[in-house]
């Protein structure tokens, strides 16, 4: 079954090509997606997911498709609702319609296709595909310097595309196979220097792809440049592949590998926290403020990553990951979309020309708000849930009677950005929403029902997951 | 299962829910959210005596569970009744106060949203779950701070109280952290130091948590969000800003020792700075008192000052003494912000005390329970606030000396800026139209007013014990002995150098611009901390982020990429060929390396 929900919005895609009207089609295809999606994840633990085809006997490739575990069922999730929210954001300008509600479609095929492989060249392959689009859009319909941020992105992406392909390579050379569940039954087999090896590139490419620091500074000019749903799509869920790439590959196979690059990690995911966190803070504009938190984001589920590689028993970090993957995904993506309407109902994003939006714009302000207070890390939203629990992950083994471990120094270190991200949440909420009104917002006009829609269907996914953990965390066991 | 202190918890959800979603117009919305706060009155008053705790799995791993719990027990349903008692004379103090806001549905929804965030940490059974309602406790209050946000100053004071707060979180979830690991558990009811832990580990711990409750119960020195909080209507104020919210921090603090057992914190070293950070909270606080003109930030500071007073109590291991002077304080000091909310609506929105003057002629009700709440706050004998003051007098006198001469002085210049407030206020000639033309309040504003001067005067009596949070020995007794005649001679210094000095005068005598600008503290936390500090490191990392990672690195290979690309725009027209060339590069390589390599 999974090839259909990969499939089908290919098949959109060509059927938009072919001229079927582009926004309906879409619509239909992730509205579908969106069905199957839940399906899945609800039911991951069924056999009819999983699919193979040969395609090349020697070497042996198969296109084969399958949920291993939760992580893969619940990153579906994710593709599909932020597919849709997506789609639905989508204002094309005339003209261009099939290039915008393809290049979604797209970007969702890809990443669908890459959480759904259990081969190892079509995991890799279907993030290439998702990001052929991703370039092209933000090259063609960017704002500001959108050629500048196309070619950083594109070549800071391909560059870690090549390192990760590497490690990947040496992986499958090692293990002999390209089958990844294979691999993984094959875990200890591999010598603790080639682990290190491979935990290096690993590391590097997929941390590449995630923004870790310091590889991150395509991120945050792509994403203000970007067309608000390709920013929703590859912020939100096509960036978590490098994550997952790690908790799927790297975490079971390289359990020494990775244990050599514990404290280089350690120091890396604070830069994203603080670093970043403080390079978010002096940002002028919105787009550049969101881009650069979702930046910064990163680095707790890094922390999570750690725990798992410093206490690979860890029962907490997994899961801990996985939910913070899925409500920060669901977050950046309403605070993307929302951002964009903000910029078409004012015309700018520039704080000094914003305020008092609140107005005028009750519900903007009103839905922008829970985002907001998302992506602060609001108990009730799923961000809260999955915070709390990275963190409580890496106290896992702390009894009080020995000192505080590198890991809980970090996390304690880490926890300093949650101010960090309120003062700019807030500060930009101020300067946006606040306030006496201005000439850009006087008259600025609020979302209608249809805006609506895409922003309520990602905030009660956070509040779902927020107010009951468990919704996401049995989906886990 | 009993289902009742889940009403209590969700009732206050549900209507902020059905108020935002269905009752954002039309007039139904205030009118819910008070029946609601009455309802869970009831239900608090229906609660007492009961104790157990009931847990529902909130976020479940494995043998690991997060819990969404309710304990019940004195401290819990003592507290409930504070909260939902003030909270349901809030309520019916603001439908009149409210009457005429545009916005006013909203800010009932706020109310509700609070009432429902602070039910959360008064019932939890854990310290996850005081935590999430903590934050929401922080939310309500941001959102009802900033309730007319469209005025620069609500907005930054709502945007500077949350920030504090998240300032103090910041320690409050290293601390719970550090406890979980200690003692295994974060359940309040299965918490316990064991003995191979040292008193250092345990005290770090203890005032991580502490800074929990610096930032909500405003202690030094995250205290300046709380007068500036005051942009807030000033309902708002008299429930989240002087009764329920900022008492949070002692509650917490006092859970936290009934739960590990108070043997535990004699002698820590961390109980010494607790009870040294409110001993100082309540001097510093009074000082600053002594000098403000607007009546909503006198009170503000009255209340550091008396939150002060029970941290330290708590500090000193007394906390009984601590809850009992919040239980008393949360009706006096709500009394005194509602009676000045009322002096504000019948002066047109005048809050200079300079600006007011004979209101007890014009506003008699309204005169003599405001009479009352001060009263009872500067601890006239047989007043609750008399009562619950000796007790931590008391305390300090047996357990710390020099606290105990600081809370002398606090007892001396309490009397000394409130009686200020009450002459220039009160009594003495109108000084401006506004207060020249100020009439008596309406019923629903009056009636609040009355039962909650029956309080300020009562609830140090036996009859009012059975509703508190907490009963220290001896409460309600009353002795003539040294204690006494300090807190008798404090009251009389106090309050009669303040009758010489201010009565009959028509500006203040007194100027003593230390006190006037708060000891320069918030000066100092805007303009270094905040611009130099926190803003210019955030503009010195983004440069380098800018320069070294960005521009020397990567972004020299783009911008060399940009031209190649130029030039194969030059060359091929249309710059979509660039990229194309650049992926059909890359996906040439990938499929060259993974088939054939």
């Amino acid at each position: 079954m999974l090839p259909i929900l990969v499939f089908l919005p290919i098949a959109a895609f060509i059927a938009i090509l072919l001229g079927s009207p582009a926004r309906f089609t879409a619509i239909a295809a992730s509205v579908a997606n969106l069905a199957l999606g839940i399906w899945a994840a609800a039911t991951w633990q069924n056999e009819c997911w999983n699919f193979s085809l040969p395609v090349l006997e020697k070497p042996a490739l198969n296109l084969a498709f399958g949920m291993p575990d939760g992580m893969s069922a619940v990153m579906i999730l994710l593709s599909v609702i932020v597919t849709l929210a997506a789609v639905l954001t989508t204002k094309a300008p005339a003209g261009s319609e099939r290039l915008h509600y393809g290049s979604s479609l797209l970007i969702s095929a890809g990443a669908l296709g890459a959480f759904a492989s259990t081969d190892l060249f079509f995991f890799y392959a279907f993030h290439e595909l998702a990001l052929i689009p991703t370039f092209i859009m933000i090259g063609l319909f960017g704002r500001g310097d959108r050629r500048e941020a196309a070619w950083k992105i594109t070549i800071y992406l391909g560059v870690g595309s090549i390192v990760l392909l590497a490690g990947l390579l040496w992986l499958s050379s090692l293990t002999g196979t390209l089958d990844m569940n294979k691999m993984i039954a094959a875990a200890g087999t591999i010598d603790a220097t080639a682990q290190k090896g491979i935990a290096a590139l690993l590391l590097i490419g997929f941390g590449t792809l995630v923004s870790l620091f310091p590889f991150h500074s395509w991120a945050a000019p792509a994403y203000a440049s970007a067309p608000a749903p390709v920013a929703m799509l590859h912020a939100g869920v096509l960036k978590k592949f490098g994550l997952y790439g790690l908790l799927r590959l790297a975490i079971p196979l390289l359990p020494d590998g990775l244990q050599a690059w514990l404290t280089p990690l350690l120091v890396l995911l604070l830069g994203n926290i603080l670093w970043v966190g403080l390079v978010t803070i002096s940002q002028k504009r919105l787009d550049g403020m969101l881009g650069n938190s979702s930046v910064m984001h990163m680095g707790y589920i890094f922390l999570a990553i750690a725990a798992l590689i410093a206490m690979p028993s860890n029962p907490l970090a997994k899961p801990a990951a996985v939910l913070l993957m899925f409500a920060h995904g669901i977050s950046i993506a309403l605070l993307f979309g929302l951002a964009d309407r903000i910029e078409r109902s004012t015309g700018s994003l520039d704080f000094t020309d914003l305020g008092g939006l609140a107005k005028s714009a009750p519900s903007l302000a009103f839905l922008f708000g829970i985002g907001a207070m998302a992506s602060i890390g609001l108990p009730g939203l799923a961000n809260f849930a999955g915070e709390v629990l990275v963190f409580l992950s890496t106290f896992h083994n702390y009894n009080g009677t020995a000192g505080l471990s590198p890991l809980q120094i970090t996390c304690i270190l880490a926890i300093w950005g949650v101010v960090i991200s309120a003062v700019y949440m807030l500060r930009a909420y101020r300067r946006v929403f606040h306030g006496p009104s201005v000439k850009a917002t006087e008259s600025a006009a609020d979302l209608t029902i249809t805006d609506r829609i895409p922003a309520l269907l990602l905030i009660l996914s956070l509040l779902a997951v927020g107010l009951y953990p468990n919704l996401l965390l049995n989906l886990l066991k | 299962m009993n289902s009742l202190p889940w009403q209590l918890l969700f009732l206050p959800l549900v209507v902020a829910v059905i108020n935002q979603l269905a009752l954002r117009r039309g007039p139904i919305a205030p009118w819910l959210s008070t029946a609601s706060a009455i309802a869970t009155l009831v239900i608090s008053l229906r609660l007492l005596g009961q104790s157990g705790t009931f847990n529902i799995d909130w976020a479940t791993i494995g043998d690991f569970s997060i819990q969404i719990g309710i304990k019940l027990d004195q401290l819990s349903t003592g507290m409930m009744t504070v909260v939902t008692g003030v909270g349901a004379l809030v309520h019916i103090f603001s439908l009149s106060y409210m009457k005429d806001d545009a916005a006013k549905n909203r800010y009932f929804t706020g109310l509700s949203l609070f009432m429902f965030s602070m039910t959360g940490i008064v019932l939890s059974s854990n310290f996850i779950m005081t935590f999430i309602f903590w934050e929401l406790v922080g939310l309500s209050s941001y959102l009802l701070i900033g309730h007319w946000y469209e005025k620069n100053s609500a907005a930054d004071a709502a945007k500077k109280a949350f920030l504090c707060n998240r300032v103090g979180d910041f320690g409050f979830m290293i601390g719970i952290l550090m406890l979980w690991g200690i003692t295994g558990t974060l359940a309040f009811d299965e918490m316990k130091v064991p003995a191979e832990i040292s008193a250092g580990v345990l005290s770090a711990a203890v005032l991580c948590i502490f800074c929990g409750a610096v930032g909500k119960s405003a202690q030094l020195p995250l205290h300046v969000w709380l007068p500036d909080a005051m942009e807030g209507p000033t309902p708002v104020s008299a429930l989240i800003h002087a009764a329920t919210m900022v008492a949070a921090g002692v509650y917490m603090l006092f859970r936290l020792q009934l739960s590990l057992g108070f043997e535990v914190f004699e002698g820590l070293q961390a109980s010494a700075v607790i009870a040294w950070t409110g001993g100082i909270t309540a001097l510093v606080a009074a000082l600053m008192a002594v000098q403000q003109d607007d009546i909503k930030r006198v009170l503000a500071y009255s209340t550091l000052s008396q939150l002060g007073y029970m941290v330290m109590a708590v500090g000193l291991v007394s906390g009984e003494a601590g809850m009992f002077h919040l239980f008393t304080h949360a009706w006096f000091k709500a009394l005194l912000f509602l009676g000045s909310g009322a002096v504000i609506h019948a002066c047109h929105h005048e809050q200079n005390i300079w600006k007011m003057g004979g209101l007890l002629k014009k506003m008699p009700l309204t005169g003599i329970t405001f009479f009352l709440g001060f009263a009872a706050l500067i601890a006239v004998p047989f007043t609750s606030g008399f009562f619950s003051k000796e007790l931590i007098l008391h305390a300090a006198h047996e357990k710390q000396p020099a606290l105990f001469w600081i809370a002398a002085t606090v007892a001396v210049l309490t009397p000394f800026y409130m009686t200020r407030f009450f002459i220039v206020a009160f009594l003495g000639k109108p000084r401006s139209e506004n207060s020249d033309h100020a009439h008596e309040v309406g019923p629903l504003m009056l009636l609040p007013l009355i039962l909650l001067s029956v309080l300020a005067v009562g609830a140090g009596y036996g009859f009012a014990h059975k509703l508190a949070p907490a009963v220290p020995e001896h409460a309600g007794e009353f002795h003539v002995n040294f204690l006494f005649w300090v807190s008798v001679t404090a009251l009389v210094v106090g309050a009669g150098f303040a009758l010489l000095l201010y009565t009959g005068k028509d500006k203040d005598p007194l100027s003593v611009p230390v006190l006037k600008n708060r000891f320069y503290i918030d000066g100092l936390y805007d303009n270094f901390i905040v611009r130099y500090f926190q803003d210019g490191l955030a503009a010195i990392v983004h440069f380098f982020d800018e320069l070294i990672i960005n521009g020397l690195l990567v972004g020299g290979i783009s911008r060399s990429a940009v031209s190649v690309g130029n030039l194969f725009r030059k060359v091929q027209s249309g710059q979509l060929q660039g990229y194309a060339f650049a992926i059909g590069i890359g996906a040439a390589l990938v499929v060259y390396f993974t088939v054939f390599f």
